[in-house]
Protein backbone atom coordinates (compact mmCIF):
# COMPACT_ATOMS: atom_id res chain seq x y z
CA UNK A 1 0.00 0.00 0.00
CA UNK A 2 1.73 3.07 -0.95
CA UNK A 3 2.00 6.43 1.48
CA UNK A 4 -0.14 8.10 -1.17
CA UNK A 5 -3.07 5.64 -0.73
CA UNK A 6 -3.01 5.84 3.06
CA UNK A 7 -3.32 9.13 3.26
CA UNK A 8 -6.28 9.66 1.14
CA UNK A 9 -7.58 6.94 3.22
CA UNK A 10 -6.40 9.07 6.05
CA UNK A 11 -8.62 12.10 4.90
CA UNK A 12 -11.86 10.36 3.58
CA UNK A 13 -11.47 9.22 7.54
CA UNK A 14 -11.33 12.03 8.92
CA UNK A 15 -14.79 13.16 7.33
CA UNK A 16 -16.56 11.09 10.03
CA UNK A 17 -16.82 12.98 13.09
CA UNK A 18 -15.65 10.13 15.78
CA UNK A 19 -12.70 9.90 13.83
CA UNK A 20 -11.96 13.67 13.99
CA UNK A 21 -13.22 14.17 17.57
CA UNK A 22 -10.42 11.81 18.66
CA UNK A 23 -8.15 12.66 16.07
CA UNK A 24 -8.52 16.52 17.69
CA UNK A 25 -8.16 15.60 21.26
CA UNK A 26 -5.58 13.62 20.63
CA UNK A 27 -3.52 15.83 18.67
CA UNK A 28 -4.36 19.37 20.71
CA UNK A 29 -2.39 18.52 24.07
CA UNK A 30 0.76 17.97 21.78
CA UNK A 31 0.83 21.22 20.07
CA UNK A 32 0.16 23.14 23.55
CA UNK A 33 3.29 21.37 24.85
CA UNK A 34 4.93 22.15 21.65
CA UNK A 35 3.63 25.88 22.27
CA UNK A 36 4.73 26.36 25.88
CA UNK A 37 8.25 24.72 25.27
CA UNK A 38 8.76 27.29 22.14
CA UNK A 39 7.33 29.90 23.38
CA UNK A 40 9.57 29.64 26.91
CA UNK A 41 12.78 29.40 24.34
CA UNK A 42 11.38 32.54 22.38
CA UNK A 43 10.56 34.72 25.60
CA UNK A 44 13.57 34.14 27.35
CA UNK A 45 15.89 34.86 24.27
CA UNK A 46 13.39 37.80 23.56
CA UNK A 47 13.54 39.36 26.83
CA UNK A 48 17.19 38.18 28.31
CA UNK A 49 19.53 37.48 24.96
CA UNK A 50 18.87 39.84 22.72
CA UNK A 51 20.43 42.71 22.28
CA UNK A 52 18.47 46.19 22.50
CA UNK A 53 17.67 48.36 19.77
CA UNK A 54 20.55 51.29 19.03
CA UNK A 55 17.34 53.47 18.58
CA UNK A 56 14.53 51.87 20.51
CA UNK A 57 16.76 50.44 23.42
CA UNK A 58 14.82 47.84 25.01
CA UNK A 59 10.96 48.91 24.08
CA UNK A 60 11.50 47.19 20.82
CA UNK A 61 10.98 43.64 22.44
CA UNK A 62 7.38 43.68 22.22
CA UNK A 63 7.72 43.53 18.53
CA UNK A 64 8.65 39.45 18.93
CA UNK A 65 4.85 39.57 20.20
CA UNK A 66 3.49 42.07 17.35
CA UNK A 67 5.17 40.48 14.33
CA UNK A 68 4.09 36.72 15.34
CA UNK A 69 0.48 38.08 16.07
CA UNK A 70 0.26 39.60 12.92
CA UNK A 71 1.83 37.19 10.45
CA UNK A 72 -0.68 34.36 12.00
CA UNK A 73 -3.75 36.90 11.82
CA UNK A 74 -3.10 36.84 7.80
CA UNK A 75 -1.75 33.04 7.46
CA UNK A 76 -5.11 31.96 9.65
CA UNK A 77 -7.04 33.75 7.16
CA UNK A 78 -5.15 31.81 4.28
CA UNK A 79 -5.34 28.48 6.07
CA UNK A 80 -9.40 29.32 6.51
CA UNK A 81 -9.34 30.46 3.10
CA UNK A 82 -8.36 27.05 1.74
CA UNK A 83 -10.65 25.16 4.52
CA UNK A 84 -13.77 27.57 3.31
CA UNK A 85 -12.66 26.08 -0.23
CA UNK A 86 -12.71 22.62 0.47
CA UNK A 87 -16.19 22.54 2.71
CA UNK A 88 -18.11 24.70 -0.06
CA UNK A 89 -16.67 22.27 -3.23
CA UNK A 90 -16.64 18.67 -1.18
CA UNK A 91 -19.42 19.35 1.29
CA UNK A 92 -17.63 18.07 4.15
CA UNK A 93 -19.02 18.79 7.55
CA UNK A 94 -16.37 18.61 9.39
CA UNK A 95 -14.20 20.59 7.51
CA UNK A 96 -16.23 23.27 7.84
CA UNK A 97 -16.32 23.16 11.55
CA UNK A 98 -12.21 23.18 11.41
CA UNK A 99 -13.05 26.41 8.91
CA UNK A 100 -15.11 28.38 11.23
CA UNK A 101 -13.10 26.96 14.65
CA UNK A 102 -10.31 28.80 13.07
CA UNK A 103 -12.45 32.42 12.75
CA UNK A 104 -12.04 33.03 16.87
CA UNK A 105 -8.69 32.04 17.05
CA UNK A 106 -7.69 34.80 13.82
CA UNK A 107 -9.64 37.30 14.92
CA UNK A 108 -7.88 37.26 18.75
CA UNK A 109 -4.39 37.06 16.95
CA UNK A 110 -5.57 40.11 14.90
CA UNK A 111 -6.59 41.99 18.01
CA UNK A 112 -3.11 41.01 19.83
CA UNK A 113 -1.72 42.40 17.06
CA UNK A 114 -3.57 45.79 17.33
CA UNK A 115 -3.52 46.36 20.75
CA UNK A 116 0.30 45.55 20.90
CA UNK A 117 1.25 47.60 17.70
CA UNK A 118 -1.00 50.90 19.33
CA UNK A 119 1.30 50.19 23.02
CA UNK A 120 4.33 50.24 20.83
CA UNK A 121 3.17 53.02 18.64
CA UNK A 122 2.28 55.31 22.07
CA UNK A 123 5.70 56.17 23.05
CA UNK A 124 7.58 55.34 19.92
CA UNK A 125 5.62 57.51 17.67
CA UNK A 126 3.82 59.38 19.50
CA UNK A 127 0.22 57.87 18.72
CA UNK A 128 -2.31 55.13 19.59
CA UNK A 129 -3.50 54.78 15.77
CA UNK A 130 -2.88 56.29 12.27
CA UNK A 131 -5.19 55.62 9.31
CA UNK A 132 -2.69 54.45 7.29
CA UNK A 133 -2.85 51.51 4.55
CA UNK A 134 -1.41 48.71 6.82
CA UNK A 135 -3.31 49.62 10.26
CA UNK A 136 -6.58 50.40 8.29
CA UNK A 137 -6.38 47.06 6.43
CA UNK A 138 -5.37 44.93 9.59
CA UNK A 139 -8.50 46.59 11.14
CA UNK A 140 -10.77 45.25 8.36
CA UNK A 141 -9.00 42.08 8.88
CA UNK A 142 -10.59 42.26 12.14
CA UNK A 143 -14.35 43.38 11.05
CA UNK A 144 -13.77 40.27 8.38
CA UNK A 145 -13.17 38.10 10.88
CA UNK A 146 -16.08 39.04 13.13
CA UNK A 147 -18.49 39.30 10.50
CA UNK A 148 -17.86 35.70 9.43
CA UNK A 149 -17.73 34.80 13.77
CA UNK A 150 -21.53 36.78 13.63
CA UNK A 151 -22.82 35.59 10.30
CA UNK A 152 -21.85 31.69 11.73
CA UNK A 153 -23.86 32.29 14.49
CA UNK A 154 -26.93 34.11 12.80
CA UNK A 155 -27.85 30.79 11.59
CA UNK A 156 -29.79 27.83 13.73
CA UNK A 157 -29.04 24.96 11.13
CA UNK A 158 -25.67 25.24 11.27
CA UNK A 159 -24.30 23.23 8.24
CA UNK A 160 -26.27 26.07 6.42
CA UNK A 161 -24.73 28.90 8.60
CA UNK A 162 -21.38 27.15 7.81
CA UNK A 163 -21.20 27.20 4.31
CA UNK A 164 -22.84 31.16 4.24
CA UNK A 165 -19.88 32.14 5.78
CA UNK A 166 -17.51 29.87 4.35
CA UNK A 167 -18.56 32.31 1.15
CA UNK A 168 -18.01 34.96 3.05
CA UNK A 169 -14.68 33.81 3.54
CA UNK A 170 -13.88 33.48 0.02
CA UNK A 171 -15.29 37.21 -0.62
CA UNK A 172 -12.36 38.38 1.89
CA UNK A 173 -9.70 36.75 1.00
CA UNK A 174 -8.92 40.09 -1.35
CA UNK A 175 -8.15 41.63 1.55
CA UNK A 176 -5.02 39.32 2.04
CA UNK A 177 -2.58 41.02 -0.63
CA UNK A 178 -3.62 44.50 0.22
CA UNK A 179 -2.38 44.13 3.83
CA UNK A 180 0.76 42.38 2.25
CA UNK A 181 1.56 44.76 -0.43
CA UNK A 182 0.34 47.87 1.83
CA UNK A 183 3.33 48.97 3.09
CA UNK A 184 5.09 48.37 -0.12
CA UNK A 185 2.37 50.59 -2.45
CA UNK A 186 2.09 52.93 0.03
CA UNK A 187 4.52 55.17 1.88
CA UNK A 188 2.58 54.63 5.62
CA UNK A 189 4.08 55.38 9.28
CA UNK A 190 4.08 51.86 9.61
CA UNK A 191 7.67 49.82 8.93
CA UNK A 192 8.58 49.02 5.62
CA UNK A 193 9.18 44.95 5.69
CA UNK A 194 12.17 44.01 6.92
CA UNK A 195 12.13 40.43 6.64
CA UNK A 196 11.34 38.96 3.20
CA UNK A 197 11.03 35.24 2.18
CA UNK A 198 12.58 35.32 -0.95
CA UNK A 199 15.76 38.70 -1.09
CA UNK A 200 17.63 40.04 1.49
CA UNK A 201 16.52 40.74 4.99
CA UNK A 202 17.30 43.73 7.14
CA UNK A 203 16.82 42.39 10.12
CA UNK A 204 19.78 41.99 12.13
CA UNK A 205 20.29 38.55 12.47
CA UNK A 206 21.24 38.53 16.12
CA UNK A 207 17.16 39.49 16.02
CA UNK A 208 16.21 36.78 13.99
CA UNK A 209 15.60 34.13 16.72
CA UNK A 210 13.71 34.85 19.05
CA UNK A 211 11.52 35.98 16.29
CA UNK A 212 11.62 32.62 14.65
CA UNK A 213 11.01 30.99 18.14
CA UNK A 214 7.60 32.72 18.43
CA UNK A 215 6.52 32.53 15.02
CA UNK A 216 6.79 28.83 15.79
CA UNK A 217 5.28 28.93 19.36
CA UNK A 218 2.36 31.37 17.51
CA UNK A 219 1.52 28.45 14.77
CA UNK A 220 1.41 25.91 17.22
CA UNK A 221 -0.90 27.44 19.59
CA UNK A 222 -3.37 28.61 16.73
CA UNK A 223 -3.42 24.57 15.91
CA UNK A 224 -4.20 23.64 19.13
CA UNK A 225 -6.87 26.23 19.72
CA UNK A 226 -8.08 25.73 16.44
CA UNK A 227 -8.42 21.97 16.81
CA UNK A 228 -9.44 22.00 20.52
CA UNK A 229 -12.74 24.92 19.43
CA UNK A 230 -13.89 22.54 16.41
CA UNK A 231 -13.49 19.56 18.46
CA UNK A 232 -16.10 20.89 21.41
CA UNK A 233 -17.71 22.82 18.13
CA UNK A 234 -18.62 19.16 16.74
CA UNK A 235 -19.56 17.56 19.97
CA UNK A 236 -21.95 20.25 20.33
CA UNK A 237 -23.85 19.84 17.28
CA UNK A 238 -23.94 16.34 17.89
CA UNK A 239 -24.42 15.83 21.59
CA UNK A 240 -27.62 13.88 20.72
CA UNK A 241 -25.79 11.13 18.67
CA UNK A 242 -24.89 7.55 20.17
CA UNK A 243 -21.16 8.15 19.38
CA UNK A 244 -20.87 11.39 21.59
CA UNK A 245 -22.60 9.16 24.29
CA UNK A 246 -19.54 6.59 23.85
CA UNK A 247 -16.65 9.44 23.82
CA UNK A 248 -18.30 11.07 27.34
CA UNK A 249 -18.62 7.63 28.60
CA UNK A 250 -14.78 7.08 27.96
CA UNK A 251 -13.57 10.22 29.11
CA UNK A 252 -15.33 9.90 32.66
CA UNK A 253 -14.30 6.44 32.72
CA UNK B 1 -33.67 36.05 -22.85
CA UNK B 2 -33.17 39.92 -22.56
CA UNK B 3 -37.40 40.71 -22.82
CA UNK B 4 -37.38 38.70 -19.70
CA UNK B 5 -34.64 40.70 -17.91
CA UNK B 6 -36.09 43.78 -19.01
CA UNK B 7 -39.37 42.60 -17.20
CA UNK B 8 -37.87 41.53 -13.90
CA UNK B 9 -36.23 45.39 -14.38
CA UNK B 10 -39.32 46.78 -15.41
CA UNK B 11 -41.36 45.12 -12.68
CA UNK B 12 -38.96 46.02 -9.91
CA UNK B 13 -38.72 49.84 -10.71
CA UNK B 14 -42.47 50.25 -10.91
CA UNK B 15 -42.44 48.72 -7.63
CA UNK B 16 -40.27 51.04 -6.26
CA UNK B 17 -42.28 54.00 -7.74
CA UNK B 18 -45.06 52.91 -6.23
CA UNK B 19 -43.61 52.90 -2.61
CA UNK B 20 -42.08 56.44 -3.76
CA UNK B 21 -41.78 56.81 -0.03
CA UNK B 22 -39.09 54.45 0.40
CA UNK B 23 -37.50 55.35 -3.19
CA UNK B 24 -37.29 59.48 -1.89
CA UNK B 25 -35.01 57.95 1.10
CA UNK B 26 -31.52 58.85 -1.07
CA UNK B 27 -31.91 61.92 -1.43
CA UNK B 28 -33.37 62.79 1.77
CA UNK B 29 -30.11 61.54 3.10
CA UNK B 30 -28.20 63.85 0.78
CA UNK B 31 -30.29 66.74 1.70
CA UNK B 32 -30.32 66.40 5.27
CA UNK B 33 -26.06 65.78 4.94
CA UNK B 34 -25.94 69.08 2.90
CA UNK B 35 -28.19 70.64 5.54
CA UNK B 36 -26.79 69.03 8.97
CA UNK B 37 -23.44 69.07 8.37
CA UNK B 38 -22.91 72.78 8.04
CA UNK B 39 -25.11 73.49 11.26
CA UNK B 40 -22.79 70.53 12.49
CA UNK B 41 -19.36 71.61 12.09
CA UNK B 42 -20.28 75.74 11.39
CA UNK B 43 -20.24 77.24 7.81
CA UNK B 44 -16.39 77.87 7.24
CA UNK B 45 -16.12 77.50 3.63
CA UNK B 46 -13.01 75.69 4.03
CA UNK B 47 -13.89 73.18 6.67
CA UNK B 48 -16.78 72.19 4.71
CA UNK B 49 -14.73 72.26 1.67
CA UNK B 50 -12.35 69.75 3.11
CA UNK B 51 -15.20 67.55 4.52
CA UNK B 52 -17.18 67.37 1.11
CA UNK B 53 -16.47 64.27 -0.56
CA UNK B 54 -16.68 62.50 2.61
CA UNK B 55 -20.11 63.68 3.63
CA UNK B 56 -21.50 62.91 -0.14
CA UNK B 57 -19.90 60.03 -0.02
CA UNK B 58 -21.46 58.85 3.34
CA UNK B 59 -25.14 60.01 2.18
CA UNK B 60 -24.38 57.73 -0.46
CA UNK B 61 -22.96 54.82 2.04
CA UNK B 62 -26.16 55.05 3.68
CA UNK B 63 -28.48 55.28 0.85
CA UNK B 64 -27.21 52.44 -0.23
CA UNK B 65 -27.63 50.20 2.64
CA UNK B 66 -31.04 51.45 3.57
CA UNK B 67 -32.27 49.44 0.32
CA UNK B 68 -30.52 46.66 1.29
CA UNK B 69 -33.35 45.06 3.61
CA UNK B 70 -35.91 45.30 0.91
CA UNK B 71 -33.85 44.01 -1.83
CA UNK B 72 -34.14 39.94 -1.47
CA UNK B 73 -36.25 39.57 1.14
CA UNK B 74 -39.79 40.65 0.16
CA UNK B 75 -39.16 37.35 -2.84
CA UNK B 76 -37.48 35.14 -0.56
CA UNK B 77 -40.75 35.39 2.11
CA UNK B 78 -43.69 34.64 -0.34
CA UNK B 79 -41.35 32.24 -2.37
CA UNK B 80 -41.15 33.58 -5.90
CA UNK B 81 -37.00 34.18 -5.09
CA UNK B 82 -37.01 29.80 -5.60
CA UNK B 83 -38.50 30.62 -9.03
CA UNK B 84 -35.59 32.06 -10.43
CA UNK B 85 -33.73 28.49 -10.27
CA UNK B 86 -36.94 27.12 -11.40
CA UNK B 87 -37.17 28.76 -14.96
CA UNK B 88 -35.07 28.89 -18.51
CA UNK B 89 -33.03 32.11 -17.36
CA UNK B 90 -29.46 32.47 -15.39
CA UNK B 91 -29.45 33.35 -12.09
CA UNK B 92 -26.45 34.87 -12.15
CA UNK B 93 -28.22 37.25 -15.19
CA UNK B 94 -31.20 38.11 -12.92
CA UNK B 95 -28.92 39.04 -9.73
CA UNK B 96 -27.72 41.59 -11.95
CA UNK B 97 -30.43 43.08 -12.96
CA UNK B 98 -32.13 43.57 -9.38
CA UNK B 99 -29.02 44.74 -8.39
CA UNK B 100 -28.83 47.40 -11.26
CA UNK B 101 -32.32 48.46 -10.20
CA UNK B 102 -31.02 48.82 -6.61
CA UNK B 103 -28.49 51.31 -8.43
CA UNK B 104 -31.09 53.27 -10.14
CA UNK B 105 -33.20 53.54 -6.91
CA UNK B 106 -29.95 54.39 -4.57
CA UNK B 107 -26.76 55.57 -6.11
CA UNK B 108 -28.15 57.24 -9.42
CA UNK B 109 -29.99 60.15 -7.87
CA UNK B 110 -26.90 60.91 -5.47
CA UNK B 111 -24.90 61.31 -8.71
CA UNK B 112 -27.35 63.54 -10.60
CA UNK B 113 -27.91 65.40 -7.22
CA UNK B 114 -24.03 65.36 -6.06
CA UNK B 115 -23.28 69.24 -7.96
CA UNK B 116 -26.12 70.69 -5.96
CA UNK B 117 -24.37 69.07 -2.91
CA UNK B 118 -20.96 69.97 -3.91
CA UNK B 119 -22.14 73.31 -4.64
CA UNK B 120 -23.55 73.64 -1.19
CA UNK B 121 -20.77 72.03 0.56
CA UNK B 122 -18.29 74.70 -1.15
CA UNK B 123 -16.62 72.13 -2.98
CA UNK B 124 -13.80 73.38 -5.56
CA UNK B 125 -15.14 73.22 -8.46
CA UNK B 126 -12.10 71.45 -10.45
CA UNK B 127 -13.14 68.85 -8.04
CA UNK B 128 -16.47 68.30 -9.45
CA UNK B 129 -16.20 66.35 -12.54
CA UNK B 130 -14.42 64.09 -9.99
CA UNK B 131 -16.37 63.48 -8.05
CA UNK B 132 -19.20 62.30 -10.41
CA UNK B 133 -16.49 60.11 -11.75
CA UNK B 134 -15.80 58.83 -8.14
CA UNK B 135 -19.75 58.26 -7.49
CA UNK B 136 -20.17 56.78 -10.96
CA UNK B 137 -17.61 54.45 -10.65
CA UNK B 138 -18.16 53.27 -6.70
CA UNK B 139 -21.88 53.55 -6.45
CA UNK B 140 -22.05 50.14 -8.42
CA UNK B 141 -19.67 49.06 -6.06
CA UNK B 142 -21.67 49.87 -3.34
CA UNK B 143 -25.10 48.20 -5.01
CA UNK B 144 -23.02 45.02 -5.70
CA UNK B 145 -21.40 44.81 -2.26
CA UNK B 146 -24.39 45.14 -0.40
CA UNK B 147 -26.43 43.46 -2.41
CA UNK B 148 -23.61 40.10 -1.53
CA UNK B 149 -24.46 41.23 2.14
CA UNK B 150 -28.24 40.94 1.85
CA UNK B 151 -28.06 37.77 0.27
CA UNK B 152 -25.72 36.04 2.78
CA UNK B 153 -27.87 37.32 5.78
CA UNK B 154 -31.03 36.45 3.68
CA UNK B 155 -32.75 34.18 6.08
CA UNK B 156 -31.28 35.10 9.16
CA UNK B 157 -33.15 36.72 12.09
CA UNK B 158 -31.45 39.64 12.93
CA UNK B 159 -29.93 40.67 9.68
CA UNK B 160 -29.59 44.59 9.85
CA UNK B 161 -27.10 44.42 12.66
CA UNK B 162 -25.01 42.02 10.82
CA UNK B 163 -25.59 43.45 7.53
CA UNK B 164 -23.67 46.66 8.31
CA UNK B 165 -20.78 44.27 9.90
CA UNK B 166 -20.08 42.42 6.66
CA UNK B 167 -20.84 45.52 3.87
CA UNK B 168 -18.62 48.09 6.01
CA UNK B 169 -14.80 45.66 5.75
CA UNK B 170 -15.62 45.48 2.02
CA UNK B 171 -16.38 48.93 1.24
CA UNK B 172 -13.88 50.20 2.91
CA UNK B 173 -11.16 50.61 0.40
CA UNK B 174 -13.75 51.94 -1.96
CA UNK B 175 -14.44 54.73 0.36
CA UNK B 176 -10.56 55.35 0.96
CA UNK B 177 -10.00 55.69 -2.85
CA UNK B 178 -12.91 57.57 -3.86
CA UNK B 179 -12.68 60.36 -1.69
CA UNK B 180 -8.76 60.32 -2.02
CA UNK B 181 -9.66 61.48 -5.85
CA UNK B 182 -11.48 64.38 -4.99
CA UNK B 183 -9.38 65.59 -2.47
CA UNK B 184 -6.34 65.30 -4.42
CA UNK B 185 -8.44 66.99 -7.58
CA UNK B 186 -9.39 69.71 -5.52
CA UNK B 187 -5.47 70.57 -5.08
CA UNK B 188 -5.04 70.29 -8.41
CA UNK B 189 -3.15 66.69 -8.61
CA UNK B 190 -4.40 64.32 -11.26
CA UNK B 191 -7.05 61.70 -9.75
CA UNK B 192 -5.77 59.31 -11.98
CA UNK B 193 -4.69 56.32 -10.07
CA UNK B 194 -7.64 56.58 -7.61
CA UNK B 195 -10.03 56.35 -10.38
CA UNK B 196 -8.17 53.57 -12.04
CA UNK B 197 -7.95 51.56 -8.65
CA UNK B 198 -11.77 52.30 -8.22
CA UNK B 199 -12.58 51.45 -11.78
CA UNK B 200 -10.52 48.37 -11.19
CA UNK B 201 -12.27 47.26 -8.29
CA UNK B 202 -15.56 47.52 -10.45
CA UNK B 203 -14.58 45.61 -12.84
CA UNK B 204 -13.74 42.95 -9.82
CA UNK B 205 -17.35 43.26 -8.13
CA UNK B 206 -19.21 43.31 -11.31
CA UNK B 207 -17.53 39.78 -12.62
CA UNK B 208 -16.99 38.03 -9.31
CA UNK B 209 -20.03 39.43 -7.42
CA UNK B 210 -23.02 38.36 -8.57
CA UNK B 211 -21.58 34.45 -8.76
CA UNK B 212 -21.23 34.76 -4.60
CA UNK B 213 -24.79 36.46 -4.78
CA UNK B 214 -25.99 33.47 -6.75
CA UNK B 215 -24.18 30.77 -4.30
CA UNK B 216 -25.46 32.90 -1.46
CA UNK B 217 -28.66 33.09 -2.25
CA UNK B 218 -29.06 29.40 -3.50
CA UNK B 219 -27.82 27.95 -0.16
CA UNK B 220 -30.34 30.77 2.32
CA UNK B 221 -32.86 29.19 0.12
CA UNK B 222 -32.48 25.56 0.82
Amino acid sequence: MSAFHTLKVGFHRLGSPPNFYRLCTRLAPWFWIGFVVTATVGLYQALYVVPPDYQQSDSYRILFIHVPSAWQALAGYAIMAVLAAIALIWRIRTTEILAMACAPVGAAFTLICLATGAIWGKPMWGTWWVWDARLTSMLILLFIYLGIMGLYSAFEDRRKGARVACILVLVGVVNIPIIQFSVEWWTTLHQGSTINLLGESTMDPSMLPPLIWMTIAVKLMFTAVMLQRASLDLIDQDRRKRWVDGVIGEQSS
Amino acid sequence: MIGSLWALLSQDLRLAIRHGGESLMPLMFLFSVIILVPLGVGPGPNLLAAIAPGMIWVAALLSSLLALERLFRPDFEDGSLEQWWLGHLPVYGLVLVRLFSHWLITGLPIILFAPIAAQMLFLHPDALGTLMISLGLGTPILSLVGGLAAALTLSTNRGSVLLSILVFPLIVPVLVFATGAVSVAAEGISPRTHLGLLAAMLVLALTLVPLAVTSALKLNIE
